[in-house]
């Protein structure tokens, strides 16, 4: 598109800019501000300067929910983008079935997530949980609310539940993007079902698999409330990821200078790691 | 190289369809020669893609066979026909580079690398691409990825017949006479049998030894481009080749006169019987009328006409007339002198044609 | 092999469908009937707790509010985003690829890095514990998403068509809402289900500026959860009714998510 130089396009953004920076810019002032000062009550605050980033980024509580955070992303996003690909690679392209799948796929995704911590809560418990009961009656010992083990099995698998539909809506779109005469195309060229994965279909959701990457980076990385209503970080704190442990600290503990630092950190994390597959889609984008 | 047969062949897109209006291809038999260069001419859902479908395998029609050098080749897939289809737009595999893109029909089919080598670079060098085989092929200009189409089907030596299905649309103009061109040296050279899908008249004059030309689901004319020009078998091969088509007008007929407007015009051809309620219409060619007297009223010869405008196209003129309110154009010379509002025109017996229910009608020489 | 592979999405839906027909089974049963035995299928079939929620208005009252912030959050994103969309389509001007990017990380923003700003600043603007507090703390997220899709379709409309109305002698106002709209309708459709989807399921940021009168459901559920020591067939009860309004959506829209998602940004 030809874009024309019209500086008073600024107008028309004001509305968005006013709402989200009133909801960005203020709050995350008041964390910067909280990050370096020291208060002991009485809205007393006394510069500290970086002590708190020291502390949080040299204490073993931050290294090991950190570490257990990569160890989520890290997993869902091997489980996830996987299985949904291939499960839209199988879906029908077209006929009555695929309203009906889309809709019975895209649910999950409309629950809300403490609905959806509640629902595997109960699910995965031992005694009354449909997959708790089944599983110990496979002969697994197997109890969510005692074991870390168990805990993040069900953590992960909840999470595979709830998200791998979006890969698969984002893969579909991609898939469905593609004109037939690809696929003749191929298949006057004797090509295999695998060569035509390879050379047709992959290349062509290259794109859409970026952005659900990126996306359920994003979101697993921040994911708060459905761990939190399952395990409530247990057992112990082996689920505890980051937002559980600095909700804990802000809200609960009120230690608001290592809330703050530990915020500011965490978002650097995200914002650096997104700012890498940014770059890398525009990038390829360009190429293209 | 093969020689096509279409046996009764037709095609409904319906589970069941209920009567002749749900086929997209009524029922047809058609033979393509071996090594001949042929035009499916026709509206856009005439059709022609559906027909050039069933001919590559990518549909297997409802009803009738098809015959590839004697072998009924019907039930057969594609990849087993030994064909090849260069669609409406490049259809390249984008992460490969030229060459593999070319190699891969040869790879495919298991064919030794060095083989698959010099048959890549021969192609290549045919359709002028040699000097672009190690870059990617997204990287192309769309002409030279339709080329890149065209030869992944080039590079299989036993290819029974390459299909094309509007190749040229994404083309720039400029660009079109050169593939054209190009597309008729690879035929004389290699003799393939090729169909070439299109509603471009020029196209497909321009480009085969005969057109087929479809309309509604039906073939209504196979012929040279000057079998379609002379004598059009259907009023519609009449309107829809020439520019502009062909003048239809409802007449009625007496022996060796058609009756038009309450004017008499001779025929080169006496119809006896002409079919009991039927349709019956004169069809004649702007270019073969012509003005009387070099355009000026003259009394006597012709029939008079009330001209409604006149379009100068540069080599020749376009009169729209009307006689007796019936309109008609006339293609007359850059020279003609159109004067005023009345002229008189002429027809030319031999060139004038009657169609029963849209069908030419035969009748008896004089 | 092609033609079991329709067991794949099969399969898949069916993991999909378990949890929730666990639900549905334990909201028909009594809180009793669940602890004490494990049958498939309620043995005493009661909608009890169905009728509970239905004439509690601390129950009933969650489904309103959370509809109610949803439903504003949706709005207000919706009618901010567009002009702001039309520009980053139609225009460049000073700074605007970097405020698109900015606009962008505020999708990443970790909402627990909020949490307790959000609840000092709107506290302080007296506006904690309302709806409106709510819909305007999701539009951090929501409206970045909303100018991000709403761009993509916007751009694949030709500006000869902006061009020409006004040519036509249409003013701006008048050519948004007669011609342009219409054009990227499928947009605004996928937008608008975003902003509810992402609203309608967010629990962190909706308890924390909320106690008494705009208390999501979410809140009330997990309210119950602790306090009353595990009501479970209440809970399923709540559960369940919580995913209607998201089916009712889907299922509505379910013509542009094909549609909408191929032609879009995506």
């Amino acid at each position: 598109m030809n874009k024309t130089w019209n500086n008073g396009a600024w107008f028309m953004v004001l509305p968005v800019l006013a709402l989200v920076a009133f909801n960005a810019v203020i709050p995350l002032m008041t964390v910067v501000n909280y990050s370096v000062q020291e208060t002991f009550g009485n809205n007393i605050f006394f510069f500290e300067g970086v002590k708190w980033f020291e502390e949080v980024l040299h204490s073993e509580r931050f290294h090991a929910a950190l570490l257990r955070q990569l160890a989520f992303t890290g997993t869902i996003l091997l489980i996830e983008i996987p299985l949904g690909v291939m499960i839209a690679l199988t879906m029908p392209r077209q006929g009555p079935w695929v309203s009906v799948c889309l809709v019975l796929m895209a649910l999950p995704l409309l629950i809300p997530w403490n609905v959806v911590g509640a629902i595997w809560n109960i699910f995965a418990l031992p005694d009354i949980g449909l997959l708790g009961r089944s599983l110990n009656g496979m002969g697994f010992d197997y109890n969510y609310t005692h074991q870390p083990v168990a805990a993040w099995f069900t953590m992960i698998l909840m999470d595979v539940w709830h998200w791998t539909s979006l890969v698969v809506l984002l893969a579909y779109a991609g898939l469905r993007s593609i004109p037939d005469a690809y696929y003749q195309a191929a298949k006057i060229d004797s090509a295999s079902r695998w060569a035509v994965f390879r050379y047709i279909q992959l290349p062509k959701m290259k794109r859409v698999l970026t952005i659900a990457v990126l996306l359920r980076f994003m979101d697993s990385f921040m994911i708060y409330t459905e761990p939190f209503v399952l395990t409530g970080g247990g057992p112990g704190n082996s689920t505890t990821l980051l937002s559980i442990d600095l909700v804990k600290i802000a809200l609960g503990q009120f230690d608001l200078g290592p809330a703050a630092a530990m915020s500011i950190i965490y978002f650097l994390i995200v914002l650096l790691l997104s700012w890498v597959f940014y770059t890398l889609t525009m990038r390829s984008e360009d190429q293209s | 190289m093969a020689r096509i047969e279409l046996q009764k062949v037709a095609h409904s897109y319906l589970a069941r369809p209920a009567g002749e209006q749900d086929f997209a291809v009524k029922e047809l038999d058609l033979t393509w020669d071996d090594g001949g260069a042929y035009a499916l001419l026709g509206p856009s859902g005439c059709g022609k893609t559906t027909l050039l479908n069933i001919i590559s395998g990518l549909l297997t029609p409802s009803c009738g066979q098809v015959v590839f050098n004697g072998r009924n080749v019907t039930e057969e897939r594609p990849e087993q026909r030994n064909i090849a289809q260069v669609f409406q737009f490049p259809v390249i595999y984008d992460t490969m580079t030229v060459r593999q893109n070319l190699a891969f029909p040869l790879k495919n089919r298991h064919v030794p690398s060095d083989a698959i080598a010099a048959r890549v670079t021969e192609i290549a060098g045919m359709i002028d691409l040699d000097s672009v085989l190690d870059r990617k092929a997204h990287n192309l200009s769309a002409d030279q990825k339709q080329k890149i189409s065209l030869g992944r089907g080039l590079v299989r030596s036993d290819v029974n017949a390459i299909l094309f299905d509007e190749p040229l649309t994404v083309i720039d103009p400029h660009l079109k006479w050169q593939l054209r061109s190009q597309l008729k040296k690879l035929h004389r050279e290699f003799a393939f049998t090729m169909v070439y899908v299109t509603h471009d008249q020029t196209e497909a004059l321009t480009f085969a030894d005969k057109v087929v030309v479809m309309y509604e689901g039906e073939v209504v004319q196979i012929g040279t481009p000057e079998d379609l020009f002379e004598r059009p078998m259907h009023t519609f091969v009449g309107y829809f080749i020439g520019s502009p088509g062909m003048n239809v007008a409802p007449v009625s007929v007496e022996g060796n006169r058609a009756i038009l407007g309450g004017y008499a015009i001779k025929l080169a051809r006496t119809y006896a019987d002409t079919p009991v309620g039927a349709k019956l219409e004169l069809g004649t060619r702007p270019e073969f009328i012509r003005f009387a007297g070099n355009g000026g009223a003259k009394d006597g010869e012709g029939l008079p006409v009330t001209v409604k405008r006149v379009d100068d196209i540069g080599r020749f003129k376009v009169a729209k007339v009307e006689l007796a309110g019936v309109p008609l154009a006339v293609v007359a010379d850059e020279d003609t002198v159109i004067d005023g509002d009345e002229a008189r025109i002429v027809f030319d017996p031999d060139h004038v044609h009657i169609y029963a229910d849209s069908q030419l009608l035969e009748g008896v020489a004089q | 092999m092609k033609r079991l592979s329709w067991l794949v999405p099969a399969f898949y839906i069916f993991f999909l469908m378990l949890p929730i027909y666990w639900l549905l089974n334990m909201s028909f049963k009594t809180t009793n009937e669940i602890l004490g035995s494990f049958t498939l299928w309620p043995t005493n079939f009661t909608v009890e707790n169905y009728v509970a929620i239905f004439t509690d208005p601390t129950w009933y009252n969650g489904y309103i509010n959370s509809l109610a912030y949803v439903s504003i959050n949706t709005v207000i994103s919706i009618s901010a985003a567009l002009p702001a969309a039309y520009a980053f389509s139609r225009y460049r001007f000073l700074g605007d690829k970097h405020l698109f990017f900015w606009l962008l990380t505020n999708r990443m923003a970790p909402p627990a890095v909020f949490a307790l700003p959000f609840f000092q600043l709107y506290s302080a603007m007296n506006l904690f514990d309302t709806y409106i507090a709510v819909a305007l703390a999701h539009c951090l997220f929501n409206i970045p998403l909303a100018v991000w899709i709403l761009e993509g379709f916007m751009s694949g409309v030709p500006k000869e068509i902006d061009e020409t109305a006004y040519i036509d002698g249409y003013s701006f106002p008048r050519f948004f809402v007669k011609i342009f709209m219409p054009l990227i309708a499928s947009g605004i459709g996928v937008a608008a289900f975003f902003c509810f989807m992402f609203s309608w399921v967010e629990l962190l940021l909706a308890k924390t500026l909320t106690s008494v009168a705009a208390k999501p459901i979410a809140a009330v559920m997990t309210r119950t959860a602790s306090t009353s020591g595990y009501e479970l067939g209440l809970l399923a009860a709540a559960g369940a009714l919580t995913i209607i309004p998201g089916a009712v959506v889907i299922y509505f829209v379910r013509n542009y998510i094909a549609k909408g998602f191929a032609l879009g940004r995506v």
